[in-house]
Formats: structure tokens, C-alpha cells, sequence
């Protein structure tokens, strides 16, 4: 065959895959489902939070009643446990049968296991509910920290930075990180965020980024060994200044959300901060916070990312995990993960793309006393680079890892 | 006859390679990654490694010192009066107490945001917010060392007790007495050092976990910078996959750590070794220290069992509290609401739990038993009692890494058996302790009779030794089902975090700051031990209802 005969062949087979992929992904999608059938899945996910906890067993009871999926959520003190689950097998030798099959993940940990080649993939855009994702209007379900998801991973809900503050102590929060600098050295005691190399933690240390970087478009590129230091200067100024009036006086830190959250309910700090809009208000809602507490955003805007489901290289059961990853993306899920009385999760998919009784349930949702409309959210801006929070994170180790 | 002894024979080198083998064969697939990529280098480059080596050696020697003396002094001065049987039925459940639930409570009543400040406002503190100040995870490690001490010190208590028959103490008192020594001088200068010489494995066994305990430093301990085994067990789990090597080095350097500890330790035994006979040629009879070190005695005592027991209390209440915020000492409502929804999972979570305790448990118990009648029929005692000791002296960051990589090459991943087969190094040795003293005091002089009148060494096992030693038996049983409840890292690293025990649950939540459903995980967590020492208790009661004497000797001291 020669080079151009070669070229026409792949062109029109090309053009075959693009004119028929419904139909061949429906019947694929019946074979993945047989193959699922009798499976049970385990569902590497951070464990941490009773809430969450409770909605992976709900979609536990989904997958068994409607495709005879048995769902085993097996809860990490840290998503990195499943990771290293993972490379330790596949320096074991182990590339079929392997313990994970499904991995809550994003951010450092995709990166990762992404540039390992432990992950199985592309499925994401394969999935029958794959078209109702909002990949347009929250361009972070396909968009990781930077790194493009190329269907190696399927979102499942999103999250922005908010903070949080009881109204009935505080009656004017700041709006910039300028004022809650002001504030905090105001106040001394009542402000912390969770230790870096936690999630959050370093999310505020992003959000501080957003806010003393001359130009943050810097963040949306890799690190540049040589602006890196008189880039990130600002930050370690505004850490240095506030360390002293923060809560411990910076000698501890919470290690991450919950912790975090637990300081605010128990009036120990009193401006706090969550990856989730929801959140307060289904704290209120379970009896943990006082209803006084209400959410706040920065007048430039907060970062925002979504959390995703992946399936190992040697996962022993991919096609359970598919459906599982599938089910997660059905509007009625979603709905039920938005709403705060379960989990007050922001969801990933177009909401005009819905059926008209799909986004009624949308709209009957009540959002809670102290949650942000989505036009009070304000804008969301994006993760930066991967590699920023690497470098942030170990030189924040180096600089204040060592109590004073 | 041979038929049984044969088999009996293999006992302790069963035991002897049980230990030892995946001891050995963890070390090397954890120490092997530290001689590639590095790994000492980027240990090394570490800036907090001075301050963790100090913090693993310091909340080390710090608690066991403390430990070691305050269990001298309940002994010393407080033995034989009421006061003392009340504060060993205090303390003896709290052996069974899991050491993670033990911190979780000790946290909750000491912070800035527990129950002692709760109690105290705003009346007499003027606090209406909690206090700003630095209690639990204190950069020195003090939280962390008091839960140590409260923790270590019913276990050394109880372990005294238990060979404090062999050091024929009341004689020792008595000479000591009769020489108009007062009651303490009299303890430290005759039956102390005696005393000592049986507790010297366990007072390492105290040291080592001291120093390298993962799951309390989490909850108490300080994490700028954690102490070295925390951050060692952080690096292995790293995200950017590439810390194995440090974590490895870290490992390396751990183990040295307590080698030097423990070389320490025995360098400082000799320096006090001639303070005894120094102190005695003084003659000095020491009876006005009687009054303060019993009164101390009874403090610190009575501080540890309250300490605990509040701790306990307030995790039950949590479990059960509405909403409760600052600074109400009590919640405003109480609910069922956390328990009923917990109960499904911690139901299956407390039946694997109990599944692979048993299993630990009854397998330690049969190797113990096999071993220590084939040490019987001997007729001398075994070289195995430094080797018992070593899973409590090795760190278990040191080895575990590595046997987890060993049980996914042999195929073993992540199954209920799998941890159990872990356990059992872990539950052995204490099951081990726990029998073999009462095992070894049972008057040889029954046996002889029984064999006088024709008794097979088989029969008297069966017939006269094993029934008259039930209570101790159950015991065994019960400390071993509360080790094995109690582990923490060997069910995270060979669960492969698909066996989910109370442990690693309740460790897991800790990250989480849930009140309530960590009150209620720990509760069943100590639970669990609760029952099986309840029933070791009882259940000889029903047996010798009608043999009060066999009752009796159990207490014999």
C-alpha cells in the first residue's frame, strides 16, 4: 500500500467513525454494561466527611438498583493513598486485577498518574451522558489544573473557593485580600487556613496569588525557573506580615476542610473558607453551624475546579466503573448533589441541554440560607499550573514548615 | 505419644520464623529503595529533619520516663491499700482502650475548644470564643507525650502486677519494713530494682512506640514538622510519587533512632545502677517521703483514669449532641441522628474488625500455648523471649512499606486474611505476655502428682493445666483482640485500604473534624476490648463459681 492509498483508507475510515459513532457507542455501551453487571466497584474516595460518605452510598444504591453494580466506597484519609495503591502495584507487576478501580480525583494526583501512565483511557467522552456536560460553560470538567482531560477522567461535580463568616460577629466582611489581610492583623487569632501540602490549603495560598500578582495570567503557564522567586515575592510578604495574627500564631495549623470548618463551629476562628458554595448551608442545615453564618467572595472573583472520577490502568473492574463514572453524570445524581440538604455540590452539567423534567429538578431546588446565588458567585477564576503549587508547596514546607 | 510431641516440638520454631520472617523480609523491601535515587540526600535537604529526630526522641524518652516512674510509684506506694484495687479497676479496661481513641479524647477535653475550658466558661475564665492557645499539637510535642503517658502508663501497671509474684515483693517489703524503712525507700531500694530487671523488654517496647507511634502523633502531636515517623509514613503516600526514596531514608534513620534510644537508655542503666547500694549504704530510712509520693502516687493516678475516662465520656456525648457550640460545657439537643445513620457501616465495619481480631488472636493464642508446653516438656526455658519483643521495638513504619509490596508480589492484596496474618506478629507478643508468666507459675507440683498417677503429659495439658489456667487464657485472648483492634498502620498498608477496620476508620475521620461520628467510631472501638475483657472476667466467675481458690490465684500477689 502506498503512502497516499494509506492516506485515503485512514480518511475514510475517519469519516466512517464520525458518521456512525452513535450507534456503535450504543451497542458498545450495552456490552459495557453486561460486563458490569455483577461487578462491585471500589471507589478510592476521601472519607473524611460523613456527608460525602452518605451520597457515595446513595449512588451505591443507584448502580445496584438500576444496573446491578455493587459499589464499595473505600475511604482514604488522602486521595494520594490510592495513587501510591496504584504504583506500588504496578512495580509489583500487577497490571491486571488491581485493588482500585475508581479514583475521586484531580489536580496533582491526575497530573500524575497521567504522566505515569496509570490511567486507563480515553472513556470519559464515550460516556452515554457525556453530552450533557457543560464543557462550554465550565470549561474547568475538561480542563484540570491547566492539563487537558482528554477523557482520561469524567467530572462529577464543581467547586468554588468561598469563604465563610458568622454574620452576627462580623458584620461587614473584607473584600479583597488586601482588607482580609487588614483584618486578620486586626484580629489576631480568629483566621487559619490548613496546612500546605493540603488541598485547600494551597488553594487559599492560590487565591492569595490572585490577589498581590501584578498579572496573573502568569499562573496559566508552566513555573519559569527564572521569574519564579521575584514572582511569588508578594506572597511570602503577605504570609510573613500575617503569620504572627493568625490563629496558634502560625505555630499549628488545621490539617485540612473539615478541621476547618470544625474551628468556625466552634468559634475558634472567625472568617473561614470551603471548596464548596453549599457547604455552610448544609452545615446549618445537619445543626453543625449556627444559622447566623453566612458565605462571602472577592470583588475579582474566587477560584473554581471540578472533581473527577478515574479508572486505573489494572483496574479489575473498568466497565463497573464506567457505568458507575456514567451514572454520576445523570441529571437526577446531579440534582440530588446540588441540593444542600445532601451535599450542596455545584453541578458539571448544561443545564439547557436537560430535558424539560430534568432541569425542573433543577429548579425546585431551595439553595439554603448561606449560599451565593450563581450571579453572587461571581467570577470564577481558574487553577493555575500544576506545577505553581508543587513549587509553592515546597518552599512553604521550607519556609514555615519549622516552627518558629 | 510421639504423635503429639512431635508437631509440639516445630511449636517454637513456628513461632521463632512467624516473627521473623516478616519482619526480615519487610525490612529489606523497605530499606532496599534508601540505597537508590537519593534518597538520604533529599532526607537530608529536609529542614525539618533535626526538629523530627528530636521530636521522635524526645516524646520517647520523655513518656517513658514518666511512664516507668509514675507506674513505680502506684506500685511503690500505693499497693495493697484500697485506693490501689480501685485505681487497677480503673485502669485495667483502659489497657483495652485503642490508642487513637485515646488521643481523640484526650484532644477533645484538653483544647482550647474542649471540655475543661467548656466547663470552666465563661464563669470563671471570662472565654465567651475559645482561647487562642497553642495546647494540642504544640510544636514541643507535650500533648502528644501526656497521651503517651497516659496510655503506657495502665500498660506498664499491668504488666508489673503480672510479674510482680516473681520478685517475691511482700518478703522483700517485709525485710524492707522491718528495717524501719520507710514504705517508698523501701519499694526503690529492695523490690524496685528486681522489679525492673522483668520490665526492662516492656519498658523498650514502651520507648520504641513512643517514638514511633503514627496514629496519636496524628491526632496530638505537633506537625511543624511531625515527628519523623509521621512524616516518614506522609512521604510514602506522596502524590508526586517520587518520595519513596526519602520516605525509605527516613525509615533507615527511624530505626537507628531507636537503636541509639534504646543504647541510651542501657548506658544510663549502668550510670544508676550503683545509686541503689549507694543510697541504701546511706542508711537513710526515708519515711517522711511516704505522705508526698503516696499523695503523688494517688494524683497522678487518679489525673491518668479520670484523664481517660473524661476523654471517653466526652467522645459518647458527642456521638449523641446536637448542636453544641462554645462554651456550653453540655449540647443543646441530644440525637440519634449520628448513631442511626452510622449504624449500617459501623456495623460491617465492627464485624471485620472482630473477624480479624479473633482470627489474630486465636492463632497467637494456639502458637503461645504450643510453645510454652514444648518449652514445658523441655524442661528449660526457651531463647525466645528477645525475639517476642522484636515487633514491639522495631518501628512498624520501618517494615510495613515493605510487606506490603511482599504480599502484592505473593498476591495477597488487600484481603481480611491478609491483615489478620499481619496482626498476629503484632498480637503475638502480648498474647505471649499476658499467658506465659501465669502459664509458667502454675505449680509444676499438680503435674507431678497427676503423672505419679499414670496422667499422660497430653491429659495434664488438657485435663488439669489448660482448665485451671482459663481465666488467664481469656485474658490473653482479650489483650490480643484489643492489640489487634488497636493497629493502625498494619491495616492501612496491607488493607490496601479495602479492609476497613474501626482503627483506620476512626483515624481516618480524625482528618475530618467530625465530633460526632469519630465519638461514635471510637466508642465501638473501645467497645470491642471492653467485651472481651468483660467476658475474660466473667466467664471464669461461672466456671469456678464452686472453686473460689482458682479464682483466687489468679490474684495471687
Amino acid at each position: 500500500m502506498n503512502r497516499r492509498a494509506f492516506g485515503k483508507t485512514a480518511l475514510s475510515s475517519l469519516a466512517l467513525m464520525a458518521a456512525a459513532p452513535r450507534l456503535a457507542l450504543a451497542a458498545d455501551w450495552d456490552a459495557v454494561l453486561a460486563e458490569a453487571r455483577g461487578q462491585t466497584v471500589y471507589w478510592h474516595a476521601w472519607g473524611g466527611d460523613t456527608k460525602i460518605n452518605d451520597f457515595i452510598a446513595f449512588i451505591g444504591a443507584e448502580a445496584k438498583a438500576r444496573h446491578g453494580v455493587t459499589l464499595e466506597h473505600v475511604k482514604l484519609a488522602s486521595t494520594a493513598d490510592a495513587v501510591a495503591r496504584v504504583l506500588a502495584e504496578r512495580d509489583a507487576g500487577q497490571t491486571t486485577g488491581g485493588a482500585v478501580d475508581l479514583i475521586w480525583i484531580n489536580g496533582e494526583n491526575f497530573a500524575a498518574m497521567k504522566a505515569e501512565g496509570l490511567l486507563h483511557g480515553p472513556f470519559a467522552t464515550d460516556l452515554p451522558n457525556w453530552p450533557l456536560v457543560d464543557t462550554q460553560g465550565k470549561p474547568a470538567t475538561v480542563t484540570d489544573f491547566t492539563l487537558p482531560t482528554e477523557g482520561f477522567e469524567s467530572p462529577w461535580a464543581m467547586a468554588q473557593f468561598v469563604f465563610e463568616y458568622d454574620s452576627a460577629k462580623l458584620p461587614a466582611p473584607p473584600r479583597s485580600i488586601a482588607e482580609l489581610a487588614a483584618w486578620i492583623l486586626a484580629n489576631p487569632g480568629r483566621f487559619t487556613y490548613p496546612q500546605p501540602p493540603d488541598y485547600l490549603g494551597l488553594t487559599f495560598l492560590k487565591q492569595v496569588l490572585y490577589g498581590v500578582l501584578p498579572d496573573a495570567a502568569i499562573l496559566q503557564a508552566p513555573v519559569d525557573a527564572a521569574t519564579y522567586d521575584t514572582a511569588v515575592a508578594p506572597l511570602w510578604a503577605l504570609l510573613d506580615a500575617i503569620h504572627p495574627a493568625l490563629w496558634r500564631e502560625a505555630k499549628a495549623f488545621p490539617e485540612n476542610e473539615p478541621a476547618l470548618g470544625q474551628l468556625l463551629a466552634d468559634g475558634e476562628t472567625l472568617i473561614s473558607f470551603a471548596f464548596n458554595p453549599g457547604r455552610a448551608s448544609a452545615e446549618i442545615a445537619a445543626g453543625h453551624l449556627p444559622d447566623t453564618v453566612r458565605t462571602f467572595v472577592l470583588d475579582g472573583g474566587t477560584i473554581g475546579n471540578a472533581s473527577f472520577v478515574a479508572i486505573p490502568f489494572n483496574a479489575a473492574h473498568q466497565a463497573g466503573a464506567q457505568v458507575i463514572a456514567n451514572l454520576i453524570l445523570d441529571p437526577a445524581i446531579q440534582a440530588a448533589a446540588q441540593d444542600p440538604a445532601t451535599l450542596g455540590f455545584q453541578t458539571v452539567l448544561n443545564l439547557a441541554a436537560l430535558a424539560p423534567e430534568d432541569r425542573a429538578r433543577f429548579d425546585a431546588l431551595q439553595l439554603g440560607l448561606a449560599t451565593l446565588s450563581p450571579a453572587d458567585l461571581g467570577p470564577v477564576l481558574l487553577e493555575p499550573h500544576a506545577s505553581w503549587m508543587g513549587k509553592v508547596a515546597e518552599d512553604w514546607a521550607g519556609r514555615y514548615g519549622v516552627a518558629p | 505419644m510421639s504423635l503429639t510431641v512431635r508437631p509440639l516440638a516445630l511449636a517454637p520454631w513456628a513461632l521463632g520464623l512467624g516473627l521473623a520472617l516478616p519482619i526480615a523480609a519487610g525490612l529489606a523491601g523497605t530499606l532496599a529503595p534508601a540505597l537508590t535515587g537519593g534518597g538520604f540526600q533529599s532526607l537530608v535537604d529536609w529542614p525539618g529533619l533535626p526538629r523530627a529526630m528530636a521530636l521522635s526522641l524526645g516524646t520517647g524518652l520523655v513518656s517513658t520516663i514518666l511512664s516507668l516512674a509514675i507506674t513505680a510509684l502506684l506500685i511503690g506506694c500505693l499497693h495493697d491499700t484500697r485506693g490501689f484495687s480501685m485505681l487497677r479497676r480503673a485502669l485495667s479496661p483502659l489497657l483495652s482502650l485503642p490508642h487513637a481513641a485515646a488521643a481523640l479524647g484526650l484532644a477533645f477535653l484538653i483544647a482550647p475548644s474542649g471540655w475543661i475550658a467548656r466547663a470552666l466558661s465563661p464563669w470563671a475564665t471570662g472565654w465567651t470564643d475559645p482561647p487562642d492557645l497553642l495546647i494540642l499539637n504544640d510544636p514541643m510535642g507535650l500533648a502528644l507525650t501526656a497521651g503517651l503517658v497516659t496510655k503506657e502508663v495502665p500498660f506498664l501497671l499491668l504488666i508489673a502486677l503480672s510479674v510482680l509474684p516473681q520478685t517475691d515483693a511482700p518478703r522483700r517489703a517485709e525485710i524492707a519494713a522491718g528495717l524501719g524503712y520507710g514504705r517508698a525507700m523501701g519499694f526503690a531500694l529492695a523490690t524496685f530494682p528486681a522489679l525492673y530487671r522483668s520490665l526492662r523488654l516492656p519498658v523498650f517496647a514502651v520507648l520504641a512506640y513512643g517514638m514511633t507511634n503514627v496514629d496519636m502523633a496524628l491526632i496530638l502531636g505537633p506537625s511543624l514538622p511531625p515527628p519523623l515517623a509521621v512524616q516518614v509514613a506522609d512521604w510514602m503516600a506522596d502524590p508526586r510519587l517520587a518520595r519513596l526514596p526519602t520516605a525509605a531514608a527516613g525509615a533507615v534513620v527511624q530505626l537507628a533512632l531507636v537503636v541509639a534510644a534504646i543504647a541510651l537508655w542501657l548506658g544510663a542503666e549502668r550510670l544508676a545502677a550503683p545509686l541503689v547500694p549507694g543510697l541504701a549504704l546511706r542508711g537513710w530510712r526515708g519515711r517522711v517521703l511516704d505522705a508526698p509520693m503516696a499523695a503523688l502516687a494517688r494524683a497522678s493516678g487518679l489525673t491518668i483514669a479520670l484523664g481517660l475516662g473524661a476523654g471517653m465520656a466526652g467522645l459518647t456525648l458527642w456521638s449523641f449532641a446536637g448542636l453544641w457550640p462554645f462554651p456550653a460545657a453540655l449540647p443543646d439537643s441530644l440525637t440519634l441522628k449520628t448513631w442511626a445513620k452510622a449504624a449500617p457501616d459501623l456495623t460491617a465495619t465492627s464485624l471485620t474488625t472482630l473477624a480479624i481480631a479473633l482470627a489474630a488472636s486465636l492463632a497467637a493464642l494456639a502458637l503461645t500455648l504450643a510453645t510454652l508446653e514444648a518449652e514445658t516438656r523441655r524442661g528449660r526455658p526457651l531463647r525466645l523471649e528477645g525475639l517476642i519483643y522484636l515487633p514491639l521495638i522495631l518501628p512498624q513504619i520501618a517494615f510495613l512499606p515493605g510487606l506490603q509490596v511482599l504480599a502484592l508480589v505473593l498476591g495477597a492484596k488487600g484481603s481480611a486474611a491478609t491483615v489478620a496474618a499481619a496482626h498476629l506478629v503484632f498480637v503475638l507478643p502480648y498474647v505471649w505476655l499476658s499467658l506465659a508468666p501465669a502459664f509458667r507459675a502454675w505449680d509444676d507440683r499438680i503435674g507431678l502428682t497427676a503423672a505419679a498417677m499414670g496422667a499422660s503429659p497430653g491429659r495434664i495439658f488438657w485435663r488439669l493445666r489448660l482448665p485451671m489456667l482459663l481465666a488467664p487464657l481469656l485474658t490473653a485472648l482479650a489483650v490480643g483482640i484489643a492489640v489487634s483492634v488497636g493497629q493502625y498502620l498494619p491495616s492501612l498498608m496491607l488493607g490496601g485500604g479495602r479492609v476497613e477496620t474501626l482503627t483506620t476508620e476512626a483515624v481516618a475521620l480524625a482528618s475530618g473534624g467530625n465530633r460526632r461520628l469519630i465519638g461514635a467510631v471510637a466508642l465501638m472501638q473501645m467497645a470491642l476490648p471492653a467485651l472481651g475483657f468483660g467476658l475474660a472476667v466473667a466467664l471464669p466467675r461461672l466456671a469456678f463459681a464452686n472453686r473460689r481458690a482458682l479464682l483466687a490465684e489468679r490474684r495471687a500477689p
